[in-house]
């Protein structure tokens, strides 16, 4: 408690010290420029929500995702209805599976694949495109020759080549999709750090003596920032209909695990028989983390603009 | 006869922080053959008045008074209307001639666009109007020209062609807003020149709008000092320019360095702390020519050698395209020299490794241009001006950092209350100061101004000089100060060189070389500097060199001024220096005369 460190002496200064100024960084001031924006800020509330319900869904459901109700799974359009009585808060599916369950399930494992997918695009396609752009030359054309390459042979081929090598899991399906995700990022945030690099004030801090890194720390990938992260709102939907894709074919989540794209086709393909709930609830949830997410990731970009107000 | 009359004009505009009243109410009338000056610094409101007149307004703004254009009614018309009028009774040419023309539209397209709308011509006809204006604007070869696109053309050529598009409706009234502040001298006396014939010649009323009592002094027959929105004086340009009356004007006079008076910098100077030996910066630049094309050498610096010594300041001049920013960054090695040695306290700064010019970069700083582009925009002051104190002084404490920043700040002239504002939140004079607060924070032994003081208006940039002239009688340290702007490097500079294609043509004390220059490159660019003062400046005599400046890609343009080697057929010639007086060193060359002959027998 006695021990001293040089950040609480930096801390106790600032604190006692009313006569200075106090700095602002631009992470502190994008925080409450992000909270004054009420669009943003009911996103992120919806977004929590869901989580909450993802995350205590569970606690009050009656009936496992698993398991099938004989009873009613006869005559689901009149016995599968929506209900508190019979336990079934979303209904059942077109099995007799208890949809509240499923739709739990689903909703956990499309917002994982969604933002670990995107996230990982993030890092590795903004670490590669900083690097190409920033050092350029031979390393530049090596590395986006790369890009080119992988961007050139279908999605779905690389997709399916990872997941019957390494096998299908949830790691695995993770790696797959954010080894494909990444190439438009790496390519966006070359093009901007291309531009970035030659403006003045890169030059002037190279004259204060700033080493590479640093500058790249601190001067490109704070004014990348705006863009990379629209994109990245943009391909966390991408990346839930991704998975959703490689589940069709068989070879991302199998039964009895489900995620929401997968709940959709299915409510799609029973809509014709009545069943609507069956595509209603997972519908809902779908639509609601997208447009949370661009409202997240816009707020996000206007906050880390200093020019906006 | 008066041409445009405008009464009582207010101009106002709708902003989300309220209404902005940026004309408060002017009126004034221009006369056919006359040429009226409208002065102010930026956001006097200057260009608004006349883009209001002509209805060339953003959709927020709100023009009220009246515009009588030979006594019609103009202000406010239907746009269809105002097209009518609008190239056809009245041309316009603006600041940035390659923003102003199309660049996907040839040159000869362009300007035939204005007479297919204005007088139905087209075809041959036109084509022989716009050859025919071409020429009289003097433009080399109109012929080729109408075949090429706007960005193959120099900065002064685009003007021409500019005035040329304005002019060939044989407009009654030009209105030319900041026609010549982005080109250079030299080019910018040819395009005043032109303006001034075109006048006596066709009779044009010219409204000029411009920040420049230089240019005001050659052109104008009667000014109006605005400011605010308002006019505060106005009358004849002698009676202006002898007394002016309006404090406002007195200080923009003031402002406004003289090239022909005033003293040059005479700080004491110490040891020779810089020297630059046989600089060289060669890039090389694609050209056509074969299956896959080639690359020749672009010799941006060829062959400077200059010494600096301590608390000196050396002026850097030259036009455009000459090297003078190449060599600034080539002595910082912010670019890498091709060739030749910087020795900086006799340590060889091009052969230093990446840590040891680290360590130097404490004592070498440099002021850029663009006081907006070179702050990072994600930054507050405070942190962009604490950047070099991070790197060079890591021991500091946040604290200690903060005081640091803060004193600098007051010493450079800006409030501690904008100690976390964004440069976007600063005006440009304002940056520039944060400009100058990074370079000096460490105490630097040498800061290279490249065209510091440039991009601002005449008040703001006499205060920035004044600055940097404080700062280094307090801190002692050089200066190379590189700028096109003869007249500021004379008040700031001891000695000045004077750069042509990547050499130096003259060197000497900055009064020697602003009253009494020797080599013909030098006298053109003297001659061609507007003067404030009506009466002397239209008395100079122009040194007028002959033809455009020459491509730097072009081997013989390095021997223009010596037209003997060339036509002895020895391309690769240096021209050597020599010292004609202690320290007034000038680049061998042919007698003026000669030069003039020779080239106008080339012409012939």
């Amino acid at each position: 408690m006695f021990a001293r460190s040089e950040k609480t002496a930096e801390l106790a200064a600032d604190i006692t010290d009313f006569t200075a100024v106090r700095g602002r960084s631009l992470f502190r001031d994008a925080m409450g420029r992000f909270v004054r924006n009420k669009a943003a800020m009911a996103s992120v509330f919806v977004l929590g929500l869901i989580v909450l319900f993802v995350v205590f869904g569970p606690l009050i459901a009656v009936w496992d995702n698993e398991e099938i109700d004989w009873a009613n799974m006869g005559d689901i359009l009149r016995n599968g209805a929506p209900s508190i009585a019979s336990g079934h808060f979303f209904g059942l599916d077109e099995l007799g599976r208890d949809l509240y369950s499923r739709t739990i399930q689903a909703t956990r494992t499309s917002l994982l694949v969604g933002l670990i997918g995107a996230a990982m695009a993030l890092l590795v396609g903004t670490a590669w495109g900083v690097i190409a752009g920033f050092y350029g030359g031979r390393l530049d054309t090596a590395m986006m020759r790369v890009v080119d390459i992988l961007l050139a042979i279908p999605l779905t081929l690389i997709l399916i080549l990872i997941l019957v090598v390494a096998g299908r899991n949830f790691v695995t399906l993770f790696i797959a999709l954010g080894a494909v995700s990444w190439l438009t990022m790496a390519r966006i945030v070359r093009g901007q750090t291309l531009t970035l690099k030659t403006r003045e004030f890169i030059e002037a801090a190279r004259a204060g003596g700033v080493s590479e890194g640093q500058i790249i720390f601190r001067h490109i990938l704070p004014n990348l920032i705006g863009v990379v992260i629209v994109y990245a709102s943009l391909l966390v939907p991408e990346m839930i209909l991704a998975e959703s894709f490689i589940s069709f074919l068989g070879l991302g989540i199998s039964e009895p695990m489900t995620s929401l794209g997968r709940l959709i086709a299915e409510g799609a393909g029973t809509m014709a028989h009545g069943t609507i709930w069956q595509l209603a609830f997972p519908l809902f949830f779908y639509v609601t983390i997208i447009i949370t997410m661009f409202f997240i990731g816009d707020g996000l970009r206007d906050a880390l603009d200093p020019k906006d107000r | 006869m008066t041409i445009l009359s405008v009464n009582d004009l207010k101009v106002d505009f709708d902003t989300p922080d309220g209404t902005v009243n940026a004309v408060k109410g002017v009126s004034f009338d221009i006369r056919a053959g006359e040429c009226l000056g409208i002065v102010g610094e930026s956001g006097s409101g200057k260009s608004q008045s006349f883009m209001a007149a002509m209805g060339l307004m953003p959709p927020n703004g709100r023009a009220t008074g009246g515009v009588e254009l030979q006594g019609e009614q103009i202000l406010n018309l239907p746009v269809s209307k105002l097209n009518r009028i609008r190239g056809a009774d009245v041309g316009m040419i603006f600041q940035d001639p390659l923003t102003a023309l199309t660049p996907h539209l040839k040159i000869g397209e362009q300007m035939a666009e204005v007479l297919k709308v204005h007088k139905g011509l087209s075809g041959r006809e036109a084509r022989a109007q716009c050859l025919d204006w071409l020429d009289r604007v003097r433009i080399p070869e109109a012929r080729r020209r109408l075949k090429q696109y706007p960005h193959e053309l120099s900065g002064g050529m685009r003007q021409r062609v500019m005035i040329a598009q304005a002019m060939l409706c044989e407009p009654k009234l030009l209105i030319a807003d900041e026609p010549t502040t982005a080109l250079d001298v030299t080019v910018q006396a040819e395009v005043l020149d032109l303006m001034d014939r075109l006048k006596d010649e066709l009779g044009t009323a010219i409204a000029l709008i411009t920040h420049d009592m230089g240019v005001v002094a050659r052109m104008c027959d009667r000014i109006k000092v605005m400011r605010l929105g308002e006019f505060v004086e106005e009358g004849e340009a002698k009676a202006i320019f002898d007394a002016p009356s309006h404090a406002y004007t007195q200080r923009l006079l003031e402002a406004m360095p003289r090239i022909d008076k005033g003293e040059a910098n005479r700080t004491e100077t110490g040891e020779e702390i810089l020297t630059v030996d046989d600089m060289k910066v060669h890039f090389p630049i694609r050209v056509e020519g074969g299956l896959f094309g080639r690359t020749v050498p672009l010799k941006a610096v060829n062959g400077v050698s200059f010494g600096l010594r301590a608390g000196e300041t050396l002026g850097i001049v030259g036009e455009s395209g000459c090297g003078k920013s190449t060599l600034a960054r080539a002595v910082l090695r912010l670019v890498e020299p091709t060739d030749g040695t910087v020795s900086w306290f006799g340590k060889p700064l091009n052969q230093l490794d990446k840590k040891a010019l680290k360590n130097e970069r404490k004592d070498l700083q440099i002021v850029f241009q663009d006081p907006l582009a070179s702050l990072d925009p994600r930054m507050t002051i405070a942190d962009s001006i604490a950047e070099p104190l991070k790197t060079f002084r890591p021991e500091l404490s946040k604290s200690e950092r903060q005081a640091e920043v803060v004193a600098m700040m007051e010493r450079v002239g800006l409030e501690r209350e904008k100690y976390n504002r964004y440069p976007h939140e600063l005006s440009g004079g304002q940056n520039q100061r944060v400009g100058i607060a990074r370079a000096m924070i460490n105490r630097p032994k040498l800061i290279i101004c490249d065209e510091a003081v440039s991009a601002l208006d005449v008040s703001i940039q006499a205060q920035i000089v004044t600055l940097l002239k404080e700062l280094q009688a307090e801190f002692g340290m050089s200066m190379l100060f590189i700028s096109h702007d003869l007249s500021v490097v004379r008040e700031i500079s001891n000695r000045i060189m004077v750069l042509y294609l990547g050499r130096v043509v003259e060197m000497g004390d900055a009064d020697t070389i602003c009253t009494a220059p020797v080599h013909p490159y030098t006298r053109s660019l003297i001659s061609a500097v507007p003067i404030p003062d009506p009466v002397a400046e239209r008395e100079r005599a122009r040194i007028r060199l002959p033809g455009e400046l020459p491509s730097p890609l072009d081997p013989r343009a390095a021997l223009r001024f010596l037209p003997s080697k060339l036509a002895a057929g020895e391309e690769d010639y240096v021209p050597r220096l020599t010292e004609v007086a202690p320290g007034h060193m000038v680049a061998e060359h042919d007698a003026l005369e000669d030069i003039m002959a020779r080239e106008k027998k080339a012409a012939a």
